[in-house]
């Protein structure tokens, strides 16, 4: 029989080459893996930096300038090499086709381009800390005027960001089409998992946000190499516009980041509580209108920068809109606990650790949402403390649940549960001790990018430098653990591990380049109705 | 791609798919429009902020000129959409000869333009130059805006006159034909956005009085 002989996706081609330039958007996916892997390990060797800086008040480790330079390249690994592209580009694409019954997504060829695109453009990034004059020290939100005075590589680094642009567009354009034309016949929109949901609408925020930030960050350069005044008022440009125009773009671009970590929540909770998924099509649709909401909120950034009061109450407004439906996902998840048999298994644990920091979170960006509280919390801590819990908190947690998901799945191995298990105690209170006085200080006043405060902080800085140590402690040992379970002799893993109800648990595990050795069938009454399969 | 079992999913991502490459081209097209979203924005800002320095920079824009590229891009967009109902019909000879036109009409186009540029860079008015760093800030930001926008519309012009000879090789080689001319149905929506963006940049900067 073929099932027996099949060769995984591992073994049909070896070598470097049938690596980079594979089609297979499962090995198109495992490169995204490594590569974000790599960079995001950089960005926290820099926020471990920052945090042993502001350890104590005064100077301790590094200069005014090279703090500044430290928190930007931190900000933009984090922000466009790792949070933007991790789950959509990694488990999207490894598990979007299957998932959908499919072999491949609609462009096996751009699939590939979109990861070449994504090392040129981080190469481009990290080059500015060898070449020219260092790397850019205005922070990942590159705000004119400073952007188009600093003596630093600005334009190398926006450059970078532009191409790296390109590279989310592929991805997004490839997944709509991919939704829209591959599914399995019977596999309609509403029995599409919710992972897929979520990547649909992550998709379309990709598509239609990211040109704006590619033209305004060009619009920079132009800025910069011919002198001429649109966002450096010296010169008769005008800064709020830049403004404007970046967070058109990077607004959304939150929700690019955390829309995905959400389907990965929808997915998680079913399988490790054996039940259907609480209001599916309130989660699918609630996708959606973040997607379109979030579009009419940048104006929430700006609220100091001198807007009208009438544009700072509607931007207030909308912002507190996005809340509901993000509510509405998390009453619904909370909701499919009830009641169900709860398998208490790392990735479990990773989606609950997501839903208790994401609603901190989430209730913390209502206090910036609001005009008055938002007045005296801009650009304080509370802020960094809030994009922190939503971004890391929230996605990063979620991707970590993922790759503790389908390690099984991808590998054909697995990693030692208990030693996962205490990684993630570790883990999850390192990441509280962290960024929960953040919150603290913030309130007290203390303002965010400087590398000195006044000694009433000192005792918030010192236990999140504490927690950034345990933090870190977590990490390396719960990717130790994972790294380790490569090793040794190969367990029996079987198709369906956690007992999952969606398609790529009917596959066998590493997949065979063609996704399935069977038709896929798809569950009947819906793609999380455990009660009717098992 | 090898396939090792024989197994093949009825929804392969491996399937010569038309709709799905057309649906890819549209989506790409909607962030085109929206890079020269953000370029109009900016342009209206400054349009608004400076009305009359606006208003006398766009004096110095050669309007027949403008007019004749205008004529130019709307007749090779016909020409291409008729090629693409040539080969519909399986007369490959005919649609190269549509999509030749096409290009030598983006050729004429491209040359009007650098006679208009030339023109331009000849009074000093390119960023940085001397005439141009006297210029009122309005109408700096014009000239600058009109560079900006009509170099990355020419970027447009060229990327789009590539696009088109490849799709003439490959028509040439039998790749595309009466069953599969989805390439060119594509090249044919690339041409037609190019057009559409130009038809909004024409009047823009010089009709609007």
């Amino acid at each position: 029989m073929a099932a027996t002989t099949e060769l995984n996706f591992f073994q049909v081609k070896k070598g470097l080459f049938s690596w980079i330039f594979s089609v297979d958007h499962k090995r198109v996916g495992l490169l995204y893996l490594y590569s974000i892997m790599a960079f995001f390990l950089v960005g926290v060797i820099l926020g471990v930096l920052m945090r042993l800086e502001l350890l104590n008040p005064g100077k301790d480790l590094m200069e005014a300038k090279t703090y500044n330079q430290v928190f930007t390249m931190h900000g933009v690994i984090m922000i466009f090499l790792f949070i933007i592209p991790s789950i959509p580009a990694v488990f999207g694409n490894f598990f979007l086709p299957i998932m959908l019954g499919t072999d491949d997504v609609a462009f096996p060829k751009l699939n590939l381009l979109s990861w070449w695109i994504y090392v040129v453009g981080a190469l481009m990034a990290l080059s500015t800390l060898l070449f020219g004059d260092g790397p850019a020290d205005t922070g990942w939100t590159f705000y004119a005027p400073y952007s188009v005075r600093t003596g630093t590589n600005v334009t190398m680094s926006v450059l970078a960001a532009f191409v790296l642009g390109f590279a989310n567009i592929l991805t997004g354009l490839n997944f709509i089409v991919t939704i829209h034309r591959l599914r399995t016949p019977g596999m309609t929109f509403f029995k599409m998992p919710l992972f897929a949901w979520a990547l649909y609408a992550t998709s379309w925020i990709q598509l239609l946000a990211t040109p704006i930030i590619g033209i305004t960050l060009l619009m920079i350069v132009a800025e910069r190499v011919l002198g001429v005044g649109l966002f450096d008022p010296s010169i008769g440009g005008d800064p709020i516009l830049y403004q404007h125009l970046f967070w058109i773009y990077s607004h959304p671009a939150v929700y690019i980041m955390a829309l995905p970590a959400f389907g990965i929540i929808s997915e998680l909770l079913p399988t490790f509580t054996h039940r259907t998924i609480f209001g599916y099509k309130a989660i699918a649709f609630s996708s959606l209108a973040i997607a379109f909401v979030g579009y009419f909120v940048w104006g929430h950034h700006m609220f100091t920068t001198g807007m009208s009061g009438a544009a700072r109450i509607v931007f207030s407004i909308m912002t507190f809109l996005v809340a509901i439906p993000t509510a509405i996902k998390v009453f619904n998840w909370v909701a499919t606990l009830y009641k169900g048999s709860i398998d208490v298994q790392p990735p479990l644990l990773y989606a609950l650790g997501f839903i208790f920091q994401f609603m901190i979170g989430g209730l913390s960006g209502l206090v910036l949402g609001a005009l008055a509280s938002d007045v005296h919390l801009h650009d304080t801590y509370f802020v960094v403390g809030h994009f922190h819990y939503v971004m890391f908190g929230g996605t990063g947690f979620a991707f970590f649940g993922a790759l503790h998901y389908w390690y099984p799945k991808i590998w054909g191995r697995m990693y030692n549960k208990t030693i996962a298990n205490i990684a993630f105690v570790i883990f999850f209170i390192g990441f509280n001790t962290l960024y929960f006085p953040m919150l603290i200080s913030g309130l007290m006043g203390m303002p965010r990018r400087y590398y000195d405060y006044l000694p009433e902080f000192h005792l918030p800085n010192m236990i999140s430098t504490y927690g950034s140590w345990i933090l870190a402690t977590g990490l390396v040992l719960m990717l130790g653990n994972l790294i380790a379970g490569f090793f040794g002799p190969k367990p029996e893993i079987g198709r369906n591990y956690w007992g999952g109800i969606t398609l790529e648990w009917q596959t066998l595990s590493p997949p065979p380049l063609q996704n399935f050795d069977k038709m896929p069938e798809i569950p009947k009454g819906g793609p999380y109705d455990f009660e009717n399969n098992y | 791609m090898e396939h090792h079992s024989g197994l093949v999913l009825p929804n392969s991502g491996h399937n010569r798919d038309a709709e799905a490459s057309k649906l890819g081209m549209w989506l790409f097209l909607f962030t085109e429009f929206l890079l020269f979203g953000g370029l109009f924005i900016v342009y209206m800002v400054y349009r608004m902020l400076n009305p009359e320095a606006f208003l006398t920079a766009s004096y110095q824009l050669n309007v027949t000129l403008g007019a004749m590229n205008t004529v130019v891009l709307l007749v090779s967009s016909m020409t291409i959409a008729m090629s693409i109902t040539a080969i519909q019909q399986g007369n490959s000879k005919r649609s190269i000869q549509l999509l030749v036109f096409t290009v030598a009409a983006s050729l004429v186009f491209l040359v009007i333009k650098y006679f208009e540029w030339s023109a331009k860079i000849h009074h000093g008015l390119f960023p940085g130059m001397d005439v141009f760093n006297r210029l009122p800030h309005g109408e700096g930001l014009f000239f600058y805006l009109y560079f900006f926008m009509t170099g990355l519309h020419a970027l447009h012009i060229i990327i789009g006159a590539i696009f088109i000879v490849v799709v003439i090789f490959r028509t040439k080689n039998g790749l595309l034909n009466a069953d599969n001319y989805s390439h060119t149905e594509n090249a044919g929506l690339y041409w037609h956005l190019v057009d559409m963006i130009w038809i909004y940049l024409f009047p823009l900067f010089y009709l609007i009085h």
